[in-house]
C-alpha cells in the first residue's frame, strides 16, 4: 500500500515536471516608451497607436512585413485591370470581428468609404485619394476603382491607417478597439499599462501568446532595472545610449534594425540665404555624419545621401555625393558672396537626437564659418512654428512615414522646395505599376534632391530593440510603426 | 472665528477666479495646435481645420472661456481632447496612485523629521547633532531621482523584493499596489524628511531659549517633559507650514520620481497633457490643484488655532 502511494507521487511528479518543461511561457510584457492617445489608428498619427494595435488587434486587406514588403492580410488575393484602375479583391472568409460580428466585404467598404469621406479625419487621407468608388460583388469579393492607375496602392492599404473596422464599433475603437486579428482588446489602465489577450476565434494561423501587457515607461533610465528585474521582457524601441548597460548579459539579446525614419537637417528653401544652391550645397560639405552618427545615435543608424531608407529597396547609395570637405564648403560660400559667414537659426526639438545632433551640427557648421543659434523648442511648439508657419532657418527632425519621398513635392510644404523636374518624377510614379519602371524613377527622385541640396540628409534612425534571449520572433526593423506579435513565441 | 472663516473663503474664491483666468490665458498664449499635434505631419491643413471645428477650438476665446468656467461650477471637467474620455475619470484614476503615495511619503517624512529634529535640537552643537544634520543636508542635496535609482537597483533588481516600477492598480490587491508605492514613497519621503527635519530642530532651537522654557525647568519639570509638553508645541507652527506645502507638492509635484518609476500619477498626466497640448486636462487639472492647495492652507490655518490656543480669540 505504501509503495503504491509512493509510486502514485512520483508519476505525479514526474508528469508535472515534464508538462511544465514543455509548455514554454504564453505571457509577455513589452515596455512602450509613449503611451498611445487612444486606439483607433484610423483617427490619429501617434506611431504608439500602431505599435500596439497593427497586425494584433487590427488588420487590412493587405498588410506590410517585416521587410516592408506587402503580404496578403483579409484579402487572400487580388487581381488588377489591365488598365491598371480596378482592383478586384478575394477576401477570406469565416472571419469574425472580435466583439461577434461577421466580417464580410460590406465592412471594407464602410471602412475605405469613411476614411476618405468629406469628414474624415483619417491622419494620413491621402493614401484613400485615388479611389474613385468601392462595389460590393458578393460578401467575399470586393472591388476598388480607382481614378487613375496607381503603383503603390496594394502598399497603401497596408499601412495601420486602413485597416478594416466594423460599422458596428468604429465609433468607440478609440477606447475599445473591435478589430479581426488575432489579439482582442483586453483593459486598458491610463498611463500604466494596455493588455491584450488571445482571441478565441481567430480566422488566421493560430499564435502562441495568450496574454501581452504593452507597460509604459516613459523615461529611458528606467527601462534598464525593469529589464534586468525581469519586469519587462522586450523593448522594442530601445533607447541607443542605453545599450552599453546591457548589450554584454547574455540574458538579453540587442537588435539593431533600420527603420523608414530619415534624419534631416531641413532648410527653408525660401529664405536667404538658403535660397542659394551654394550655400545648400556648402552645408553638405560642412557635415559630417559620422561624427553626428556617433554622438547623437551612439553610433548606429546608417549615413544617407537622399530621402530614402538604405533598408528600402528601392534605394541607391548617394553617400558619396557630398564627402564631408571644408574647404570646398568655404569655396561654396565665397561664390555665392558669403566667404565671411553669417548668422542664422536652429529649431530644436526635443527628441535626443535632435538635441544632442544639434550641438555637433552647429559646431561643424562654425568651422565653415556659419554661426547658428541654438532655439530648443517643444514637439507642439515646432509643429506650430516650424512645420505649419515655417518661421525658422534649419531644424533637425526625422521623417519616419514610409516611402515619403513625395513630400518635397507637397505645395506649401515646410521646406519651402518646388521643383518642376522633380513634381514631374513624382507625379510619373503615381501612375506607374511597372517595377522596373518605379525603381529607376525613385533613383532619379533621390538624385534630384541630393543635386539641389534641398536639405542636409544625415543618416537613418536605427531601431534598437532589447529582449529576452529566449523570446523569438519579433521584428528586427520599423518598415512601419508595429509591434507584430503573430508570430512571437518563447523558445524552450 | 466665523468672521475669520468666511473672511478666508472669500479670498479663496477670489484666488481661484484669479487663477481660472490665468490659466486660461497662458494656455492661449502658448503656441501649438492640438489637432494639429493629433494628425501628425502628413494631414493637409483643410483636415487640420476640420478636427479644430469638431473640437470647439474656433469658438469665440471669451464663450470658450465662460463654457469652461461654467462647465466647472456644476463640476463638468469637460472632455480630454487626446483620450476623448472626461477629464474627471482621468484624474479619479490618477488620484487612485498620487493621493496614496503623497500620504505614505508624508506620514514616512513626518515619522522621521521629528524624531531627529526634535533629537538635534536637544543636543545642539555635539556629535549627534552635527551628524544628524549632516545626514539631512545630504538629503536635501542628494537628487532623488538618483537615490530612486539606486534604491531600485538594490531592492528591485539585486534583492527582487519589490517591482523596478509601475503600478498595477488597486483591483488586485492592496499588497501588490502597496508594494509598488513603497519605493517612490520612500524616494520622494527622504528629501522631505530632510528638510523637514531641519525645520523642527531650527524652530525648536529658537523656542528652546525662550523664558517661559527656562521658567518651566526651574520649577523643575523634566526636560524631557519640557521638550514635548512646551517646546515642541509652540514650535510646530512653522513645521505645519512646510507640511502642507510639502502635501501639495507630493500630490502633483512629483513627475521626476513618476517617470523614475512609470507611475501613472497626477504629475504625469499634467506634464503629457501640456506636450500633447490637450488643454482642457491641463486647465482642468491646475483648477483642482489650485482648489487643492488652497483646501490645504485653509486645513493649515485651522490647525494653527488647534497647537496655538492664542489664534483662536484673535481674529
Amino acid at each position: 500500500m505504501k509503495l503504491w502511494k509512493t509510486l502514485l507521487a512520483a508519476a505525479v511528479l514526474a508528469v508535472a515536471t515534464a508538462t511544465s518543461a514543455f509548455a514554454a511561457r504564453t505571457d509577455l510584457v513589452i515596455g512602450i516608451p509613449l503611451e498611445p492617445p487612444h486606439l483607433d489608428p484610423t483617427a490619429g498619427a501617434a506611431a504608439a497607436i500602431r505599435e500596439v494595435t497593427y497586425a494584433n488587434v487590427f488588420e487590412g486587406l493587405t498588410r506590410i512585413g517585416p521587410n516592408g514588403e506587402v503580404l496578403p492580410d483579409l484579402a487572400e488575393s487580388w487581381t488588377i485591370s489591365d488598365d491598371g484602375k480596378v482592383y478586384t479583391f478575394k477576401l477570406h472568409s469565416g472571419v469574425k470581428f472580435h466583439d461577434g460580428a461577421d466580417f464580410s466585404a460590406e465592412d471594407v467598404k464602410f471602412s475605405l468609404d469613411r476614411a476618405r469621406a468629406e469628414n474624415s479625419v483619417n491622419a494620413q487621407k491621402q493614401l484613400f485619394a485615388a479611389i474613385d468608388k468601392v462595389d460590393v460583388v458578393d460578401p467575399a469579393t470586393v472591388k476598388v476603382t480607382l481614378t487613375h492607375p496607381q503603383g503603390s496602392f496594394l502598399y497603401n492599404m497596408g499601412w495601420g491607417d486602413a485597416v478594416i473596422v466594423s460599422p458596428k464599433s468604429a465609433d468607440t475603437n478609440k477606447e475599445k478597439p473591435v478589430g479581426t486579428g488575432p489579439f482582442k482588446f483586453g483593459n486598458w489602465a491610463k498611463g500604466s499599462s494596455i493588455t491584450l489577450l488571445k482571441s478565441d476565434h481567430y480566422w488566421g494561423a493560430p499564435v502562441f501568446l495568450e496574454k501581452v501587457e504593452f507597460r509604459i515607461v516613459p523615461d529611458a533610465a528606467a527601462a534598464v532595472p525593469a529589464l534586468l528585474s525581469g519586469d519587462i521582457q522586450a523593448f522594442p524601441f530601445f533607447d541607443p545610449d542605453s545599450v552599453s548597460q546591457v548589450k554584454d548579459d547574455p540574458r538579453f539579446k540587442v537588435v539593431v534594425g533600420a527603420t523608414e525614419g530619415e534624419t534631416i537637417l531641413s532648410i527653408n528653401n525660401k529664405k536667404p540665404p538658403f535660397d542659394k544652391l551654394q550655400v545648400r550645397q556648402a552645408i553638405s560639405y560642412a557635415l559630417d555624419r559620422k561624427a553626428i552618427i556617433d554622438g547623437a545615435s551612439a553610433g548606429l543608424g546608417l549615413p544617407i545621401g537622399s530621402h530614402m531608407s538604405p533598408a528600402n529597396k528601392y534605394y541607391v547609395d548617394l553617400t558619396g555625393r557630398y564627402p564631408h570637405d571644408v574647404a570646398k564648403a568655404k569655396e561654396l560660400l565665397k561664390e555665392a558672396g558669403l566667404e565671411n559667414g553669417f548668422k542664422a537659426t536652429l529649431k530644436l526639438p526635443p527628441t535626443t537626437y535632435a538635441r544632442l545632433g544639434g550641438e555637433i551640427i552647429a559646431s561643424q557648421l562654425r568651422d565653415v564659418g556659419i554661426n547658428l543659434e541654438i532655439i530648443p523648442v517643444e514637439w507642439a511648439q515646432w509643429l506650430d512654428q516650424v512645420f505649419t508657419k515655417k518661421d525658422y532657418d534649419l531644424t533637425i527632425v526625422s521623417h519616419t512615414e514610409p516611402n515619403d519621398i513625395d513630400i518635397y513635392s507637397r505645395k506649401d510644404y515646410y521646406f519651402n522646395y518646388a521643383n518642376p523636374a522633380f513634381n514631374k518624377v513624382i507625379a510619373d510614379l503615381e501612375l506607374t505599376s511597372d517595377e522596373a519602371k518605379r525603381k529607376e524613377l525613385y533613383a532619379q527622385a533621390q538624385k534630384i534632391l541630393a543635386d539641389d541640396a534641398v536639405v542636409g540628409f544625415l543618416y537613418e534612425l536605427p531601431k534598437v530593440g532589447v529582449w529576452d534571449a529566449k523570446l523569438l520572433g519579433l521584428w528586427e526593423s520599423a518598415p512601419i510603426p508595429a509591434n507584430d506579435l503573430t508570430k512571437v513565441k518563447w523558445s524552450e | 472665528m466665523t468672521a475669520y472663516l468666511l473672511k478666508r473663503l472669500a479670498i479663496s474664491l477670489a484666488t481661484l477666479v484669479l487663477a481660472s483666468i490665468v490659466v486660461f490665458a497662458v494656455l492661449e498664449i502658448l503656441p501649438g495646435d492640438p489637432a494639429r499635434l493629433m494628425l501628425g505631419m502628413n494631414a493637409s491643413a483643410d483636415q487640420v481645420e476640420l478636427l479644430r471645428n469638431q473640437m470647439g477650438l474656433n469658438a469665440p476665446l471669451l464663450l470658450r472661456y465662460l463654457h469652461w468656467v461654467g462647465g466647472l461650477l456644476s463640476l463638468d471637467f469637460g472632455r480630454s481632447y487626446t483620450y476623448s474620455v472626461p477629464v474627471i475619470d482621468l484624474v479619479r484614476e490618477r488620484l487612485a496612485v498620487s493621493l496614496p503615495l503623497a500620504l505614505i511619503a508624508l506620514a514616512l517624512s513626518t515619522v522621521i523629521a521629528i524624531p531627529v529634529g526634535l533629537f538635534s535640537a536637544s543636543r545642539r552643537g555635539r556629535a549627534g547633532d552635527t551628524i544628524s544634520m549632516g545626514a539631512a543636508q545630504l538629503g536635501v542635496a542628494v537628487p532623488n531621482f538618483w537615490f530612486a535609482l539606486m534604491l531600485i537597483y538594490v531592492f528591485a533588481v539585486w534583492l527582487r523584493l519589490v517591482p523596478a516600477g509601475g503600478f498595477p492598480g488597486w483591483s488586485p490587491g492592496i499588497w501588490p499596489a502597496l508594494k509598488s508605492l513603497l519605493l517612490p514613497a520612500v524616494a520622494l519621503a527622504l528629501p522631505q524628511a530632510a528638510i523637514l527635519a531641519r525645520v523642527t530642530r531650527s524652530a525648536l532651537i529658537e523656542v528652546l531659549n525662550e523664558d517661559y522654557i527656562r521658567t518651566a525647568r526651574a520649577k523643575g519639570l523634566p526636560y524631557r517633559a519640557v521638550l514635548w509638553r512646551h517646546a515642541l508645541r509652540n514650535a510646530m507652527i512653522p513645521v505645519l507650514t512646510i507640511l502642507g506645502l510639502q502635501f501639495a507638492f507630493l500630490l502633483a509635484g512629483t513627475i521626476i520620481i513618476e517617470n523614475v518609476f512609470y507611475l501613472p500619477g497626477l504629475g504625469r498626466l499634467v506634464f503629457q497633457a501640456i506636450t500633447q497640448r490637450d488643454l482642457i486636462v491641463v486647465e482642468s487639472v491646475v483648477m483642482l490643484l489650485v482648489a487643492a492647495v488652497i483646501a490645504v492652507n485653509l486645513v493649515v490655518d485651522l490647525s494653527y488655532a488647534v497647537v496655538d490656543p492664542r489664534l483662536r480669540g484673535r481674529q
